[in-house]
């Protein structure tokens, strides 16, 4: 009944807080968003948009705009300084919601004077209070107030970067977002009602889309059709970015720590997430986005996340359902003799199977419904641990659809379960109440009974349909499926081998009690397969989760103590790299590393233009390839985080030049990652021509090479040789190697104080906003892990239970024997020693192989096994088995032998 | 359950307890065993008050100088016969592992399943069971056997094995038997009987000449007295 209940509350309570979030982000779609529609982009919206804004805030149809991007910012008087993440609104922003603020009210205010209104965690950072300046590239600013509250903002995004919500008006007075600044504008748009519907909203933003920019719209839509048609739902505005929205709520740690594509790993740190160094001769993209649109997104990341979830509910229900086999199985060997007088009596077997069949439906109702209670007590809790992940606020209600599933599917399976033990209370001959078989000999059991091999079916049907029917998808069912299967079949092997194992190894030598645990464990009625199982699963579910998030956090960590420095200054313009170079020379302070970055874009591979590669679908390639900004890099070397793995690294320059002379047409070399290669289906000798800020440069990839991606340096996916754009407009980053502490706030200060538009990065700062948000993550994964745990116990405890009478006996006959009850004590710690050691192991290496699969193939990191925690979980497990083996033990001593005795 | 029992058994004698059903049989026997404590008055097991012993030390007595067997048998099922037999020996620790081994073995030759060792509880009839039983009573050469209802799940002839078995071991190993049973015939065989009703001694017959038992009255394995 207990081992039901888990299952069922984890179902309920992950259903029902799903729901609860899904119509939370339904009812509140428009404060998420903002307004009713939004054009976004990375750059400066194009003039047409303008126009467009114009006539159509001349129709009714206002609009009010948000500028976000990173910039540091400087507190007096206390001289702090931190990157931030700027936000400058015009009036009216936002159309739905409230930025609610401390002092309250001081929101009216932000366009009155040059104020800044901040996250709480900046005025700590900066060791600054309300009242205090604050300055922003070359404006200053007065810090009015913090902001306690603003609409479509997950919590968690504030350590990233805090924000600073300033009035776009004063923006010219900061010199900041100057043009190629990199930014994301974001223009809102409020509609009336008839419009803001759904369908009309729809076509009203593909009527925009074709407006601003025909020929991207025509593409776009013939993708979606063409996703349409696949049977995916594909988010209509950009795939990948949304794709990558939605990942960044997942697991910010691991896109952290994967330096972000071309861009140095550090700047996706600092929050304005969008590159792009406008120019005339780039298309700026605008995506155009309706509430539906921003709904859908986020309901579909909150769904797969609530997959995920539902699957740990459901092998908690289905260990639920083997502790209910196992309990029922105990409890038919306590009902033979009632059975067997019942059938003297005339009770035909189908009359007895029945009665019990109702009681097992009974007890599963009772239990499912315990487990529903609990479940939606659960859910009430489940806010406190994801709440800042999440950009709403979530309104908890009791839904009943989910609390009505969970009921039935614990029923269900509770009955699916108790069914197949029960069947062999049709086979106890009435003649047992005559005279007294041993348990076993009074079921004989059969393997060709057509009824079993019948339940059997429906039960493994059953499992594999609720799964499928869970997970929404006949393949992904199956395989969960196939894995929990597999799990258990390696644990089912681990068990028949530990079986073999200590029928062979017992030696007359070994004392009493060694022999006798050890023997328990092969003979007749032994409980060696059921216990490892559940132990196993338990410690499997458990251990897995600890090593996928000690991983994530080691490679975070790793990767930022493998840089070459510790402080980072990015968005270096091209006429500031030699003044900050001698100012840091000044100080004795020099630069360690210099990377220029050039942004470009695909125009061709091979001759053949990005459109009509978009356009042939008979080769597969990434559209976010094609599409992307690219910032490449120049250099003669290689450097450590990367390999080649095809071709070879440029030649030395003297050869270069002379190839040059000879061919001055010739494309210029160029090495590609080999991922990259892969999604543009090109390959060494193919030829691409980049846009480089207006000016085409033709290149051949003469090396294809593998990079480390977690360094915490700038990683490049496309390296030229230094000839192909060393003269085109470039920006640099730059790292310098300051000491902590004074003189590290010194340098920032300086820096930001001369070059008000450099970023620059404090490295251990870095690490503790990873450390930060790491650890919020595990605080949710630790609720699961705990969660796994608190349904291992109640089906470890059933698995016990099934054999506990025959324990039971067999230890009061060796107290009447003259055994003390260290003895009897003794015998079953061995026992159960052995088979919390072996499931707990077991559990430990399944584990071992899962978070291997999880970290190498979804997060894409190397494996390493966290030995010693892991051995630590098992060790627990192994000393809660034991524990329940000493409770039984205790059972033997609470009556007097005789008593035992009688009652057998 | 028993009031104002008051008896004192013979080294090396065979006495029966009888009765009818709900007359306090078994819980005399219990008492006498230690399996159960009085709860007013004194149990005395071969010169030891079973009242002042704890719990384990009353299983070391049992382990040294008490032998059961059981009108269900009581075998561990989990068990085979040999090792069913050596249990007692190897909870006791008195000899090491291989002796009690050949004990064990040497004693079920003797009950006749010299070939049915390696068997469990389950593969053995009612019969064997409980001649496993019986060896696994004597192979710490108990000083007092006790025995409920031995033949009582068994039928005549399998039965009248087992009696005579008991008898045997009685004789050979100077061992004192109390038997619980239903069986007048079988009452009459032993030396002394003692009848309960309602938790009373109502009638304590000898059987035996007399000359056995003053010969036997020397020492005093067994004393109780219940109120």
């Amino acid at each position: 009944m207990s081992s039901i209940a888990f299952g069922v509350a984890a179902l309920v309570a992950i259903d029902s807080f799903a729901d609860n979030v899904t119509r939370s982000i339904r009812d509140q779609s428009r404060t998420l968003l903002g307004g009713d529609m939004s054009l976004g982009a990375s750059a400066t919206l194009p003039a047409v948009v303008d126009t467009l804004l114009d006539s159509l805030s001349k129709n009714g149809i206002p609009n009010t705009r948000v500028t976000t991007f990173a910039s540091m910012a400087l507190a007096e008087p206390s001289g702090g300084t931190r990157l931030v993440q700027i936000k400058a609104v015009s009036p009216g922003y936002p159309f739905y919601g409230q930025i609610e603020t401390a002092p309250v009210g001081g929101w009216a205010t932000v366009h009155d004077s040059p104020l800044v209104f901040v996250d709480p965690s900046l005025l700590i950072a900066l060791n600054a209070s309300v009242g205090d300046s604050l300055h922003l590239g070359t404006g200053m600013f007065r810090i009015a107030g913090t902001v306690v509250n603003a609409p479509g903002d997950a919590g968690i995004s504030s350590v990233i970067g805090p924000r600073v919500y300033v009035s776009s008006k004063w923006m010219p007075s900061t010199g900041l977002l100057r043009f190629g600044s990199r930014a994301q504008y974001d223009v809102l748009l409020r509609l009336p009602p008839a419009l803001a519907a759904k369908s009309n909203a729809a076509s009203m933003a593909r009527a925009l889309r074709r407006r601003i920019d025909p020929q991207a719209a025509a593409l776009q839509e013939a993708a979606d059709a063409r996703d349409g048609a696949r049977g995916r739902r594909g988010p209509a505005a950009d795939a990948p970015a949304a794709a990558e929205d939605s990942r960044a709520a997942a697991r910010p740690a691991a896109d952290t720590t994967r330096g972000n594509a071309d861009r140095p790993s550090a700047s996706s740190v600092g929050a304005a997430d969008t590159s792009g160094l406008a120019s005339g001769a780039f298309r700026t993209r605008v995506r155009v986005r309706t509430v539906a649109d921003t709904e859908r997104d986020f309901t579909e990341a909150v769904s797969r996340l609530a997959d995920f979830l539902s699957i740990i509910g459901l092998i908690a229900l289905l260990l639920g359902g083997i502790g209910v086999a196992s309990g029922v199985n105990a409890f038919v060997s306590a009902k033979i003799d009632t059975v067997a007088v019942l059938r003297c009596l005339g009770a035909t077997s189908r009359q007895v199977l029945a009665l019990y069949v109702v009681q097992a439906a009974v007890m599963g109702f009772v239990g499912a419904t315990a487990g529903a209670l609990l479940g939606v007590s659960v859910q009430f809790l489940l806010p406190r641990v994801v709440a800042d992940f999440l950009p709403i606020d979530v309104q908890l209600v009791v839904e009943t659809r989910p609390l009505l599933m969970g009921l039935a599917t614990g029923v269900w399976v509770s009955l699916v379960f108790a069914l197949r033990p029960l069947l062999a209370l049709r086979r106890i001959s009435p003649l047992q109440a005559i005279r007294r078989n041993a348990d076993q000999a009074a079921m004989p059991s059969q393997w060709k009974d057509a009824a079993r091999l019948a339940v059997d079916g429906v039960l493994v049907g059953s499992v594999v349909s609720i799964i499928v029917v869970r997970l929404g998808s006949v393949r992904d069912g199956l395989v969960v499926s196939a894995g929990i299967t597999a799990a258990m079949a390696v644990l089912w092997v681990a068990a028949s081998l530990l079986i073999t194992a200590a029928r062979r190894s017992a030696r007359p030598s070994w004392p009493f009690a060694l022999r006798q645990g050890v023997a328990n464990l092969h003979r007749p009625a032994n409980q060696t397969r059921a216990v490892t199982l559940a132990l196993g699963f338990g410690a499997f579910l458990l251990s897995t989760v600890y090593l996928v998030q000690a991983n994530v956090l080691g490679r975070v960590q790793t990767s930022a103590d493998a840089s070459v420095g510790n402080l980072l200054f990015f968005d270096v313009q091209d006429d500031q790299a030699a003044p900050l170079d001698s100012l840091l020379r000044a100080r004795n302070q020099p630069i360690v590393q210099q990377t220029p970055i050039v942004t470009m874009r695909i125009d061709a591979v091979n001759g053949r233009s990005v459109l009509m590669l978009t356009n042939d679908t008979t080769v597969r390639r990434a559209r976010w390839a094609l599409r992307r900004e690219y910032r490449s890099t120049y250099r003669e070397t290689i450097v450590g985080s990367e390999t080649v793995v095809e071709g070879q690294w440029f030649a030395d320059s003297t050869a270069r030049v002379q190839a040059r002379i000879a061919n001055p047409d010739a494309p210029f070399p160029m090495s590609i990652e080999k991922d990259l290669a892969a999604d543009l289906a090109v390959g060494l000798g193919d030829t691409i021509t980049w846009n480089v800020q207006g000016v085409p440069v033709r290149s051949v990839i003469t090396s294809v090479r593998t990079v480390n991606w977690a360094r915490f340096e700038a990683n490049f996916f496309v390296v030229f040789a230094p000839e192909a754009i060393r003269r085109a407009p470039q920006q640099f980053v730059i790292v310098a190697n300051v000491p902590d502490g004074a003189t590290l706030a010194a340098v920032q200060r300086d820096v930001v104080r001369r070059f008000p538009n450099v970023s620059s990065l404090d490295l251990s700062q870095v690490r503790q906003t990873i450390g930060a948000i790491v650890n919020r993550v595990t605080l949710a994964i630790r609720f699961l892990g705990i969660f796994s745990i608190a349904m291992g116990i109640p089906v470890l405890f059933s698995a016990v239970a099934a054999t506990r009478r025959a324990r039971l006996r067999e230890g009061v006959l060796l107290r009447t024997l003259g055994a003390t009850r260290a003895q009897v004590a003794r015998v079953l710690v061995t026992e159960y020693g052995a088979l919390g050691m072996l499931g707990a192991l077991t559990g430990m290496l399944l584990a071992f192989a899962g978070a291997w699969g999880l970290t190498r193939f979804v997060f894409n990191d190397p494996f390493d096994p966290a030995v010693w925690p892991t051995l630590a979980i098992a060790v627990g497990m192994l000393l809660l088995t034991m524990g329940i083996g000493l409770l039984t033990s205790r059972d033997v001593y609470k009556a007097t032998p005789m008593a035992a005795i009688r009652e057998s | 359950m028993l009031r104002d029992v008051t008896f004192t058994i013979a080294q090396g004698a065979f006495v029966s307890i009888v009765g009818p059903s709900g007359s306090g049989k078994t819980t005399l026997l219990g008492l006498l065993a230690g399996l159960d404590t009085p709860s007013r008055g004194t149990v005395t097991l071969d010169g030891t008050d079973l009242g002042n012993l704890d719990e384990d030390q009353r299983a070391k007595l049992r382990g040294e100088r008490v032998g059961f067997v059981f009108q269900s048998f009581q075998l561990i099922p989990t068990l085979t016969a040999l090792e069913n037999v050596q249990v007692p020996l190897e909870l006791s620790g008195a000899v090491p592992v291989r002796e009690a081994t050949a004990r064990a073995r040497d004693l079920l030759s003797r009950v006749g399943l010299g070939d049915r060792t390696h068997h469990f509880p389950q593969q053995l009839s009612g019969g064997e069971q409980q001649r496993v039983a019986l060896a696994r009573a004597f192979v710490n050469q108990p000083r007092v056997l006790f025995a409920d209802e031995p033949t009582g799940n068994l039928d005549e002839t399998t039965g009248e094995r087992i009696v005579e078995l008991l008898m045997q071991l009685n004789r050979e190993r100077g061992s004192t038997i109390v038997l619980v049973t239903h069986d007048a015939a079988l009452a009459a065989r032993t030396q002394r009987t003692i009848r309960l009703r309602d938790g009373s001694i109502v009638e304590d017959v000898l059987h035996g000449p007399v000359s056995d038992i003053v010969e036997n009255t020397a020492i005093e394995p067994l004393a109780v007295h219940a109120r």
